[in-house]
Formats: structure tokens, C-alpha cells, sequence
């Protein structure tokens, strides 16, 4: 397995491996080794290919033209003009993570029941996950991290509070951002997490953020992305979560931005009991390339998952959704469902849908099923014959197919946020 | 009202002639209703007169008020006050009821340059004409048709009619999958909507319904073409016939 090291380096691979030579990034003894393991990964394994299976409909290697200098720590002034009023609700308890940096100058006061600490801050233990081949946004983060977010969540937190984290863009120019958010909520303790990416149209920065996520006994969480990042920028999102024993989490993701996308969803299913819910929303046009791919492994007995999503490509966008479902030998009674239902609304686009399971336990129910289907035609015709001008009857159609995903979101001023980002994609259609 | 010459359309896909020089008048304020046998082509004229795309136009013409109906878009002819309570109305799942009828209404206003329906209004406006037709508002938080029996269906397409106040209604076998006393209550809601201004179309196979909503005029449709018109004592004829003698002599 000598292929990688014989193929010559793109202009994206050599970039990386000079930058990380010429870069002082923070971190004790423990980080640069973990850093240093990472460019090595990076210099053997280079970018993946189709032919990492994984990625087999993401070319990154070919898609990810070039390496970017890490973008700069804006001071507190600048941060709080980038920041704007970018703060989606009001009662969010903001934490702002402009290009990249936390800006703790910007937070208001702490409820006590939250640790948050900044990563670079010398916590030494953030860098963790697998270097392997198919691991790329793990490898370019570990090397590349800048900041992010170590956060603990106790048994008396309000279940009310939402916790925003607000990951802004503002350079003018194309830079990397990459960080690294380790949040455990505790044993007992319920939370509620509102991450959003955002950043300027035109610009082809990179992003890429890695969070780490525990839920403890009995927990609760619910974790929401929303990812509408500038029109020519490439996110690469990871996140990774292990669920104890009656965890429940709720994921929603909703993307409407970039050009490039990877969004991955890690569940290790590691606790009896728990319940693992995921819901998303793909909106791809253009000519971008949206690829989220889920991972779940139900490792113990007595666990269920769901995950439903709900796409629409249109004009000249790909999007991917590669959903993998692990039952081990001993995890008997897993209930895993998986939906994945596509609209496609011009002759160019594409989706590919490819869902996967793995299952080594005899006594499961594992149910997937993935659509793919064009706005019905009578139904149209319906609502043009009450008077509806064709582009507002097919917008209506298409939030009708969208919404019913969101309608389990049990918060209504949430959903009707996520609602106008999707009011506000199609808008800028045509 | 409506001016129909010499009608010919087939269907766009396979090239078969379904309405083969079909001729209809009606006058503003007539109530004329069109009988004839299965596959004939009511259903068609309904929705050729409404803008389904599925039909082509070889030849003939269609004069509503005045314009050239077969030159306006299916949401100008309703903006334009042309309204099809269909044979089969459709369920669409995830658009809830109210948001149709409001942005419905309000599409239609905007097209015609009036001022949109404020929700208040709106919502009053739909209580009113749901009461009349007693359909329950709970009904209404659902999504557009979803789950509703074929008689609740047939009942919302008279409330969507009521709602958009249209100048010529073409209701499409509207008494179908009717109980009696829905037939009365959705008969009401159609004369309550008769005036010197407003026409409509009655497709329909039993003189029950016409019993009802009495027509000014009969016509009798048969492959393609209408082969005799009367008044309603044409109906009566043909509920104690049939069709076999009228179309006999036609031919
Ligand atoms: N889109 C279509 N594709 C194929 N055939 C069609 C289509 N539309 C109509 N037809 C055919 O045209 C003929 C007329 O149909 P239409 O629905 O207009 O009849 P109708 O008079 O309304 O009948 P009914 O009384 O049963 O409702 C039928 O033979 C029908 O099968
Ligand atoms: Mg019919």
C-alpha cells in the first residue's frame, strides 16, 4: 500500500506540509506531538481520494485547490463588528468564535453551571481521533487547530438556556480557520446547543471544525448546526459524539452554504438505554457539492437512532448523503431507522444517496429507505389553479417537503429561524 | 361569460382527440350544467378551461370576458375569477390548509392590484364561510386535503370557492362521495353564491344535484362534442332514458 507516497503531492498537500513547517501553533508538548503525528499522517496519506471509500463521492483531493494561511485573531473591536448582529435570538447565551479565535472579551457573564475554558489556553488533552486515511478533517484539524471551545455542562444547568455557538468569518480575504470544541455534558444534565456558521459571499476561505461531545448517564442534549456559510468557501465539519447509558441527543443540520461541504456525524451508541435522533436539511445549488456523511455504531444493547433527512438540489448542485449503520454482535434490540429523501429540481443537479449497515446482532430492527423525486406535477397544477404563480406554488412545495423535518423541533422561534434560512435559499434561486 | 368554438384538444402525450369541436355558451349569471357518459370528456373541458398542461389545443378558441382564456397561465385565469372545485381533489402533504387558503387569497388580490387579506381578516373571513358549509376549523390546521374523506374534500373545495369569490365556477362532480344532507349543505354554499355576475358549470350524472342547484340550461356531452342542450327538463329526460336514445339521434 506504497500508492499514496509514489503519487506526486498537489498543490493543496505541499501547501499544507510548508505551512505547518513555517507555523508556531499553540499547544503544550503533548499538542505539537499530536500535531506533528497528524502532518505525517497528512504527508503519507496526502488528501483522500474516490478510492477511499469513504470519500468515494467527495474528491477532496481534486476539490480542495489549496492551502490556506490561518486567519488572524481579530482584537475585540473588530470581533464585535464581525459578530454584528449576527446573533440569531436574543436569548442565547452567545459564544463567539470569530476566524477561528474565541473571543471571551465578547461573552457575557457565565452561568455558573458552565466551565468553559479556550482550548489554546494549555488544556493539552483536545487533541484526540484517528489519523487515518479517510479521517482527513481530523488530521487537518489536529494540525491545524487554532482555538476552541472546552465546555462543561452540570446536572443544574436550565434546560432553557441555549447555548449559541457562533463561529463568524470577517476576513476579506481567503484564510483557514480550523477549531476544536470538547464539550462533556454531565451526568444527569440536559442542554441545548445552537452552532452557526457564517461568513462573507465571494470569498474561498476554508473552514474547519471538529467538536467533541460527550452526554453522560441520563443526559440530554440537543445539538443543532446550522451551517450557512459564504457561497465559495469549503467547510469541513466533524462531529463526534459518544452517548452513555439513557443519553438522548437531538442533532439537527441544516446547510444552505459553501461551496464545498463536508458534514460528518459521528455516534458511538455507547450507553444502554440511550437515544440518538438525527434530522437534517440539504440545500444545494448552485454549483456546490454537499456531502454529509453519518456514522453511527450501536455498540451496547437496547439503543435506538433515527435519522431522517430531507434534500433538495437544484441547477448544477451534487449533494451526497452516505448514512453507515454499525450493530455489534452484542448490541441486540437496536432500533436504527434511516430516511433520506431527495428532491431534484433541474436537469443538472445530482444526488447520491448510499446507505450502508453493518449488522452483527441477530435480534434488531434496522429499517433504511432513500428517495429521489421531482415536485409533483398535479400538485402544482393544485396550487396554480387556486391562483399561486408557479415559483411561489413550487417554493411551497419544497418547504412543505422540508418542514416536515423540522416539525419534531419542539421550539418554535428555532424552527422558524431554520425556516428562514430556507425561505431565504430559495429566494435566491433564479 | 364564456365563449367556446369548435374545441379541439388531445392529449399532448399520445395525440388522442378528446374533445372533437365541442361548442358552449354561457351566459353571466347562468348555471348550466354538462351531463353525459363516463370518458366523454367533462373532466377535460374542466381542466382545459382551468390551464392543465397535459392538453393540447389543435384547434377552436375560448373567449373569456373577452380575453383569449387559452393565452393566460392557470394562476391568471384564477386571478382572473375562473374557479375548478375538482372531480378529485389532492392531498398535499406538508402545506397546512390555512397558509394555502391565505396565500391563495392574497395571490390572487395581489394580481388584480387590490390590497393583501390582513391575517385577522383573514382568519374571520374563514370562519364565516367554514360555518356556513359547517366544516369544522380543525379540520383546517391539517395539511391541505391530507386524511380528509372524500365528502370533506369535496366540502373544502366549496370553501376554497367561497373564499376566492370567482366569476365562473366549474364544479366537477361535486356531488360525488356526498351524503344527502353534505349534497344540501354544499348545494347551499353553491346558491348562495349565484348572482347576475357569477356563472357556473355543473358537471354532474344525477339530476339529484340539479334538483338543488337548479340549471338554466342542460347540455349534453358526448365524445368530444356536445351533441344537445335543453333546459332542465333535458336532465329529467335523460335521468328516465339515459343516454342511448340522445346520442342515437345525434349520430
Ligand atoms: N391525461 C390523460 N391521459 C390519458 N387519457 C386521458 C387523459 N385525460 C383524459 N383521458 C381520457 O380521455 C377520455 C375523457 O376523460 P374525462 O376524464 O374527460 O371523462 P369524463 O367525461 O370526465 O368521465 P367521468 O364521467 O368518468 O368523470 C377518457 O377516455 C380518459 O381516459
Ligand atoms: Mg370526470
Amino acid at each position: 500500500m506504497n500508492i499514496q507516497t509514489t503519487r506526486p503531492r498537489t498543490e493543496a498537500e505541499t501547501g499544507f506540509l510548508a505551512l505547518f513547517d513555517r507555523l508556531d501553533l499553540p499547544g503544550d508538548n503533548k499538542v505539537k506531538t499530536a500535531r506533528s503525528e497528524a502532518i505525517a499522517a497528512l504527508a503519507i496519506h496526502g488528501l483522500p481520494t474516490r478510492r477511499v471509500e469513504a470519500w468515494h463521492y467527495t474528491d477532496l483531493r481534486t476539490m480542495m485547490h489549496k492551502a490556506l494561511e490561518p486567519a488572524s485573531r481579530p482584537d475585540k473591536a473588530q470581533a464585535e463588528i464581525a459578530i454584528g448582529n449576527r446573533n440569531w435570538l436574543d436569548d442565547f447565551f452567545m459564544l463567539p468564535i470569530v476566524n477561528g479565535h474565541y473571543i471571551p472579551e465578547l461573552v457575557d457573564e457565565i452561568p455558573e453551571e458552565l466551565i468553559i475554558s479556550a482550548l489554546c489556553d494549555g488544556e493539552s488533552a483536545f487533541i484526540d481521533g484517528s489519523l487515518d486515511a479517510d479521517n482527513a478533517i481530523n488530521i487537518l484539524n489536529t494540525a491545524f487547530a487554532t482555538d476552541g471551545l472546552s465546555m462543561i455542562v452540570d446536572e443544574d444547568c436550565s434546560p432553557d438556556l441555549t447555548i449559541g455557538i457562533a463561529h463568524v468569518y470577517s476576513e476579506d480575504q481567503p484564510a483557514m480557520t480550523a477549531t476544536r470544541n470538547n464539550i462533556v455534558v454531565c451526568d444527569g444534565a440536559s442542554a441545548r446547543f445552537s452552532e452557526r456558521f457564517v461568513g462573507p459571499d465571494n470569498i474561498e476561505y476554508h473552514s474547519n471544525a471538529v467538536t467533541n461531545l460527550w452526554l453522560g448517564l441520563n443526559s440530554k442534549a440537543r445539538w443543532v448546526i446550522c451551517q450557512e456559510e459564504g457561497d465559495q468557501a469549503t467547510h469541513l465539519g466533524q462531529l463526534n459524539v459518544t452517548l452513555g447509558e439513557g443519553a438522548e441527543l437531538d442533532i439537527y443540520v441544516i446547510n444552505t452554504g459553501s461551496k464545498l461541504v463536508r458534514c460528518e456525524i459521528n455516534v458511538i451508541v455507547a450507553g444502554e438505554g440511550s437515544h440518538l435522533n438525527i434530522r437534517g436539511v440539504n440545500l444545494v445549488g448552485d454549483k456546490s457539492h454537499v456531502d454529509v456523511t453519518t456514522v453511527l455504531k450501536h455498540n451496547v444493547a437496547n439503543t435506538t437512532s433515527s435519522q431522517i433527512f430531507r434534500n433538495v438540489s437544484t441547477e448544477q448542485g451534487t449533494g451526497v448523503f452516505q448514512g453507515q449503520i454499525q450493530v455489534a454482535q452484542i448490541a441486540q434490540k437496536t432500533d436504527a431507522a434511516m430516511a433520506c429523501n431527495t428532491l431534484l429540481l433541474s436537469d443538472e443537479c445530482s444526488f447520491s444517496a448510499k446507505p450502508e449497515l453493518e449488522i452483527f446482532a441477530d435480534d434488531v430492527l434496522c429499517a433504511h429507505g432513500a428517495t429521489i423525486a421531482d415536485l409533483d406535477e398535479n400538485h402544482l397544477f393544485y396550487l396554480m389553479a387556486r391562483g399561486i404563480p408557479e415559483r411561489d406554488a413550487r417554493n411551497l412545495l419544497v418547504k412543505a417537503f422540508l418542514e416536515e423535518v423540522l416539525e419534531d423541533l419542539d421550539d418554535e422561534a428555532l424552527s422558524d429561524i431554520l425556516i428562514h434560512r430556507i425561505d431565504r435559499w430559495l429566494d435566491a434561486r433564479q | 361569460m364564456l365563449e367556446i368554438k369548435n374545441l379541439h384538444a388531445r392529449i399532448a402525450e399520445d395525440d388522442t382527440e378528446i374533445l372533437r369541436g365541442l361548442d358552449l355558451a354561457v351566459k353571466p349569471g347562468e348555471v348550466a350544467a354538462i351531463m353525459g357518459p363516463n370518458g366523454s370528456g367533462k373532466s377535460t373541458l374542466a381542466y382545459i378551461l382551468a390551464g392543465k398542461q397535459d392538453y393540447e389545443i389543435t384547434k377552436g378558441s375560448i373567449i373569456y370576458n373577452g380575453q383569449n382564456l387559452l393565452e393566460m397561465d392557470t394562476h391568471e385565469r384564477a386571478a382572473a375569477g375562473l374557479f375548478l372545485a375538482f372531480q378529485y381533489p389532492l392531498e398535499i402533504p406538508g402545506v397546512p390548509t390555512m397558509t394555502f387558503l391565505r396565500t391563495a387569497i392574497n395571490s390572487q388580490r395581489k394580481q388584480r392590484g387590490e390590497d393583501e387579506l390582513m391575517t385577522p381578516d383573514f382568519l374571520r373571513f374563514v370562519k364565516e364561510k367554514a360555518a356556513a358549509l359547517k366544516i369544522d376549523m380543525a379540520m383546517l390546521k391539517r395539511p391541505l386535503n391530507v386524511g380528509f374523506s372524500g365528502g370533506e374534500k369535496k366540502r373544502a373545495e366549496i370553501l376554497q370557492m367561497a373564499l376566492l369569490e370567482p366569476k365562473l365556477c366549474v364544479l366537477d362532480e361535486t356531488d360525488s362521495g356526498l351524503d344527502i344532507d353534505a349534497l344540501k349543505v354544499v348545494s347551499e354554499g353553491v346558491n348562495a353564491l349565484r348572482s347576475p355576475d357569477r356563472s357556473v358549470i355543473v358537471i354532474t350524472h344525477y339530476q339529484r344535484l340539479l334538483d338543488y342547484i337548479v340549471p338554466d340550461s342542460v347540455h349534453v356531452l358526448s365524445k368530444g362534442r356536445i351533441i344537445k342542450s335543453g333546459d332542465k327538463s333535458l336532465a329529467l329526460e335523460l335521468e328516465n332514458k339515459g343516454y342511448t336514445d340522445i346520442i342515437e339521434d345525434a349520430a
